[in-house]
């Protein structure tokens, strides 16, 4: 950040300098086996550079942002679900003291629309509004209230029609958009789909709108740059796809937008689509000022896409002794008002809908369809969670229909390297699912004895239920999904690495979320550059070229390969040079410990000389192995790689009051390689927590397309007592061939099947059958009734 | 732009609410403050009373409790005022975190007068008065005149809530409050329960299950005709359920977005059902 936006709080730490009081404790678990990376390379328990600055309340998040004469922007959303807008008065905003801006869909100056993989989605509403929300108008003032109250005073004539809120009913409905209600259909056959089973299970299952309940909401500060061109610094998840999308919207070349990652408060993938990116610039280039949006928690709920809630028909078939035979499904996703990423996440709902399991037919039907919901987009799991109830739930049932043991049945039918997926992709790379159920399910059960303190039994402080009152279940689960993006996309990353004077710097448009990428890109840039001492550049578009997302559980693989790659070159190069100086080979010499050394103890130099003044440097593209899309039957190479995760949860339920407490969580994940063990944990603990909160209270509730808990006074996550410390039983480390280092994505995987391990614990303890996420209390204690009566 | 008056004394919050009878009243601001900043409430006035001494104390008189306003949760919960009205505790546990504990009031509570508000089933189970000043002199009442509608008082303007005067009955209290999550949460369902050895009668009243803070007047007198209170035994299953029942009846709960009006008629009858029991069993007190 040379120019422009002073930030008051303390930037992200990006020198190896920042963290030698957390790097105290070497590398435990693959270390050693990796490279000689000393104490603070890949695989070592390196702790993050902005890790003491966030707790510290020191860490700049992009709500902190702060220019020089700047204006608050504030956005006016459409109190209707469905609507058309016959006109709108801005005159009395307009006329507000202290007002610089008022801007409608008109003033767009380039392509009304945008999206991540359809461009329909209007800027700003364009004569007609699609869900509660969506935003109407932009005003610029200088004062954030003034702002809030002239967006008040925009009169909006609203011709308000009856809103399309059934997903199933949306194929047959009138198009609410010119690109028609079905957003997708993905229809997988894969087999013999006439073969049946001697024993059959059915059932329907359903998933609310979960939300990402990110703490840092949208925000953001965009500055009108002289050339035309407008500079924004923004939380978001992709640079470049965010460039390319608000390029087009304000008509301007994509040069000309320089998009800065600001401090990202949570992600989880409610920054992949657009949120305020558009509207700042547009504001920022029509007042000539720099302006900045902070939405509040309430609009925040408003301001991105959720978790398409689902609604998924199965039915199994299996021989006698257990083994899958065919599975049919049919899953309707509901992705609100528009399209956003509904496409890739149907098919990763349908691709993964039978479980990490081998299933010689499938019959899939997979459909995203419009409404006038909100829109439902990206989030950790990205379709696999739905399906991976529903299979779990499915594998339960057949399990008590064969009478046999769930692990076991799970385990009979496990996936293994070198099996076909239902897509008809063989698996190419490591996928120990046998062995991470083995692990999750053959770790010691722990032995917790029914406690009377109040904090360790279902209704936690409220002080309803005594001991006695509670029934304990266990359940067990297990899920998977693709690593990267599928169907052919080539989503590589781009990172440049420069030696000088001994110190390394790394350039990556990677977007840090949370997820300890630059704890990563320092730790690669040590382990292959024998360096201590790593300084990470600002993450920027104009710097470098695209990183790709920070999603899909790609980005240590993708970007992490990048930076590696880029790391190398520059060390051939390095290397190459000594190797001509000293008259050897480059081949008998190393970089560590800041030196150049020949291996045979011959020659050393310090790599801050030979690196003096200009140094070396490399600028390289990563991509992965390329995929296919899918044909007509859904079968294809589409995927690059696999993770899976098992989860077996013990919980105590009050059944008369329907309120569960989680008493231990036990796990096993399929992680190719750990990088950064206690980084690896802060994603299975996180992840699983997130599965636990959609298990048992994380709903988006909506009554005819309003939010009616847009807050977390009433949207509400897991807090200390409804999530207990995650027993990791082991990650199951199996390097994957292609990957850098052998490492797999590492953060998904956890949000999978933690849901169906609650839910099949909360059966188990009850005797219910819960087909549907989350469980509300009354579903367990009205359902008793029923049963009872 | 509102202006702010911080009082440092009982009458200097009278005085400066005589002069503004329009002034809204800030304690710990943890439910004004939201509402200011959501855009709900914009005060012109405002008169602090945070560092009142008169409204932060608590102290015993003729056998009743006296819990000034300003008495903040976490006052309630590790001071002796928790031995002195144990339920108060209890519901003083349930409210939001450490950080709103430590900031909000009774006060405000019974200002915010929400039928969610968790003090106030406690305060109807134990014959709380009210008492209140303002440029009528002291006005004290009970609290179904002081709560009349859904964060509707009585209030008058210009007036003050001081503080609410408690009974201290001899049996034990129960607070029992569910939630869509184990702590940190708007009640869904509450209860206060109060056995009163002395009196030969059982208080019942419910939170978040109706418009007001109904007491289950009926299911009272009837348990209380039950119970052997001579003896001090247990109450039987059969009784309990069937309170539980009957103080369900006292609830009028309705369908929103935090539950159903049946789950929350079904659980108070379990709360009811529950409470009794413990009041009535022969272990420990309970904890808070
Ligand atoms: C995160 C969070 C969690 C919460 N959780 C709970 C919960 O679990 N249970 C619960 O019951 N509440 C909860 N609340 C609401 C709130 O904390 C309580 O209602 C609290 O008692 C309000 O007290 P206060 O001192 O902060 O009141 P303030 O916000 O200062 O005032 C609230 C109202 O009372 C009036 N008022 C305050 N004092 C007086 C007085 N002495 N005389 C006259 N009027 C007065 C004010 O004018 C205002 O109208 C929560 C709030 C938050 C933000």
């Amino acid at each position: 950040m040379t120019s422009g936006p002073v930030v008051t709080a303390e930037p992200v730490m990006t020198t190896a300098a920042a963290n030698t009081a957390a790097a105290g404790s070497a590398g435990a678990a693959g270390a050693d086996t990796i490279v000689d990376a000393g104490t603070r390379g890949v695989g070592a328990d390196v702790g993050r550079p902005d890790g003491v600055p966030k707790v510290q309340g020191r860490f700049a998040f992009s709500s902190d942002l702060w220019a020089d004469d700047f204006l608050w922007g504030h956005t006016l959303r459409s109190p209707h679900a469905s609507a058309n807008i016959r006109g709108i008065d801005i005159g009395p905003a307009l006329a507000t003291a202290g007002v610089h801006a008022v801007l409608l869909a008109d003033d767009v100056p380039g392509c009304i629309t945008y999206g991540l993989e359809h461009g329909d989605q209007p800027a700003l509403a364009n004569g007609q509004v699609r869900y509660v929300g969506e935003p109407v108008a932009l005003v610029a003032a200088d004062h954030p209230d003034v702002a809030r109250r002239a967006a008040e005073a925009i009169v909006v004539d609203y011709e308000v029609t009856d809103p399309l809120i059934d997903a199933e009913a949306a194929p047959d409905a009138a198009p609410i958009h010119p690109d028609g209600n079905v957003i997708r259909e993905l229809i997988i056959r894969h087999g013999d789909l006439d073969s049946s089973g001697e024993v059959t299970v059915e059932g329907i299952y359903e998933v609310g709108m979960q939300d990402q309940a990110f703490m840092g909401p949208e925000s953001g500060l965009a500055l009108p740059d002289e050339d035309g061109g407008v500079e924004l610094f923004v939380s978001t998840q992709w640079l470049h796809v965010d460039r390319e999308q608000v390029a087009a919207c304000l008509g301007i070349d994509e040069e000309k937008v320089r998009i800065t990652l600001a401090g990202v408060g949570g992600a989880f993938g409610a920054r992949e689509d657009l949120s305020l990116q558009v509207h700042l610039c547009m504001l920022a280039l029509h007042t000539g000022k720099p302006v900045k949006m902070v939405y509040s928690r309430d609009e925040s709920f408003y301001g991105h896409v959720h978790r398409h809630p689902a609604k998924m028909w199965y039915r199994h078939h299996a021989d006698r002794d257990g083994r899958l035979v065919k599975v049919e499904a049919r899953i309707v996703l509901d992705g609100g008002a528009y399209a956003s990423s509904s496409g890739a996440v149907i098919a990763n709902a349908s691709c993964f809908a039978a479980g990490p399991y081998k299933v010689p037919a499938a019959h899939i039907v997979g459909l995203a369809v419009r409404t006038n919901n909100p829109p439902c987009g990206a989030m950790r799991g990205f379709g696999a969670v739905q399906t991976c109830f529903a299979h779990e739930s499915q594998m339960d049932k057949l399990a008590a229909a064969l009478g046999m043991d769930p692990v076991e049945l799970r385990l009979i039918n496990a996936l293994d390297s070198g099996d076909r997926l239902i897509t008809g992709q063989v698996i190419t790379g490591t996928f120990p699912v046998a062995e991470v159920i083995r692990q999750c399910a053959g770790a010691p059960v722990p032995d917790i004895p029914p406690s009377d303190d109040r904090r360790d039994l279902p209704g936690g402080s409220g002080r309803t239920t005594n001991a006695a009152d509670t029934v304990r279940g266990t359940g067990f689960a297990v899920g998977f999904k693709n690593l990267m993006f599928s169907e052919g996309y080539d989503d590589y990353s781009s990172a440049a690495c420069r030696v000088a004077d001994g110190v390394a710097t790394v350039t990556c448009a990677c977007a840090e979320v949370g997820q300890g990428f630059v704890t990563l890109a320092q730790q690669i840039a040590r382990t292959e550059l024998g360096v201590d001492e790593v300084i990470l550049a600002p993450a920027q578009t104009a710097t470098i070229g695209s990183a790709g997302s920070s999603s899909a559980s790609r980005q240590t693989w993708m970007s992490g390969g990048a930076v590696q790659a880029a790391c190398r070159a520059v060390r051939v190069q390095i290397l190459a040079d000594v190797a001509a100086d000293w008259g050897v080979s480059p081949d008998g010499l190393v970089l560590r410990d800041g030196l150049v050394v020949s291996l045979d103890g011959q020659q050393e130099a310090l790599l801050a000389q030979i690196t003096a003044g200009t140094g070396y440097e490399a600028d390289v593209e990563y991509h992965h192995a390329p995929t296919e899309a899918l044909d007509e039957n859904g079968q294809g190479n589409a995927h690059v790689s696999f993770a899976c995760a098992a989860h077996r949860v013990v919980a105590d339920v009050d059944p008369d009051l329907g309120l569960v407490r989680i008493r231990d969580i036990t796990t096993a994940q399929d992680v190719g390689r750990i990088l950064n063990p206690t980084q690896a944990v802060g994603q299975i603990e996180g992840g699983t927590a997130q599965g636990v909160g959609l298990a048992l209270m994380e709903e988006i509730v909506l009554d005819n397309g309003i939010v009616r808990n847009a807050s977390f006074t009433d949207y509400v996550i897991p807090t200390t007592l409804d999530m207990p410390d995650v027993t990791i039983a082991a990650w199951v480390e199996e390097p994957e061939p292609n990957a850098p280092y052998g490492a797999k994505g590492i953060g998904e995987p956890p949000t999978i099947s933690s849901s169906a391990a609650v839910a099949a614990a909360v059966r188990a303890a009850t005797g219910l059958p819960l087909p549907r996420i989350p469980i509300r209390p009354a579903d367990i204690a009205l359902a008793r009734n029923e049963v009872q009566q | 732009m509102s202006d702010v008056v911080v009082a440092r004394s009982l009458d200097e919050a009278r005085e400066a609410l005589a002069h503004q009878p329009d002034a809204t009243v800030l304690a710990g601001g943890t439910d004004l403050m939201v509402e200011i900043n959501r855009g709900l409430r914009r005060p012109r006035h405002v008169v602090g009373v945070a560092q009142v001494p008169e409204l932060r104390r608590w102290h015993i008189a003729d056998n009743r409790v006296v819990v000034g306003a300003g008495v903040t949760y976490t006052e309630m919960m590790t001071t002796a005022l928790a031995d002195a009205a144990p339920a108060l505790a209890q519901a003083a546990r349930t409210v939001g975190s450490p950080p709103i504990r430590n900031a909000g009031t009774l006060g405000g509570n019974l200002g915010t007068a929400s039928p969610a508000g968790d003090t106030l089933p406690v305060l109807a189970a134990l014959n709380a008065e009210i008492v209140v000043t303002g440029p009528d002199g002291e006005r004290r009442m009970g609290l179904d005149d002081f709560v009349v509608g859904v964060k509707q008082t009585s209030l008058r303007p210009g007036e003050l809530i001081v503080a609410a005067e408690l009974d201290r009955p001899t049996g034990r209290q129960e607070f029992l409050k569910i939630g869509p999550r184990n702590a940190m949460v708007i009640s869904m369902a509450g209860l206060a329960l109060v056995a009163d050895h002395d009196a030969r009668t059982v208080r019942c009243a419910l939170g978040a299950v109706a418009a007001g803070i109904p007491r289950a007047r009926e299911a009272e007198a009837w348990v209380a005709e039950q119970i052997d209170w001579a003896s001090g035994a247990g109450v039987d299953d059969g009784v309990a359920d069937e309170f539980g029942q009957r103080v369900a009846a006292a609830s009028s709960p309705i369908d929103d977005h935090r539950s159903t009006a049946a789950y929350r008629r079904h659980a108070v009858a379990v709360l009811a059902t529950r409470a009794l029991k413990r009041a009535f069993s022969s272990g420990e007190a309970g904890d808070a």
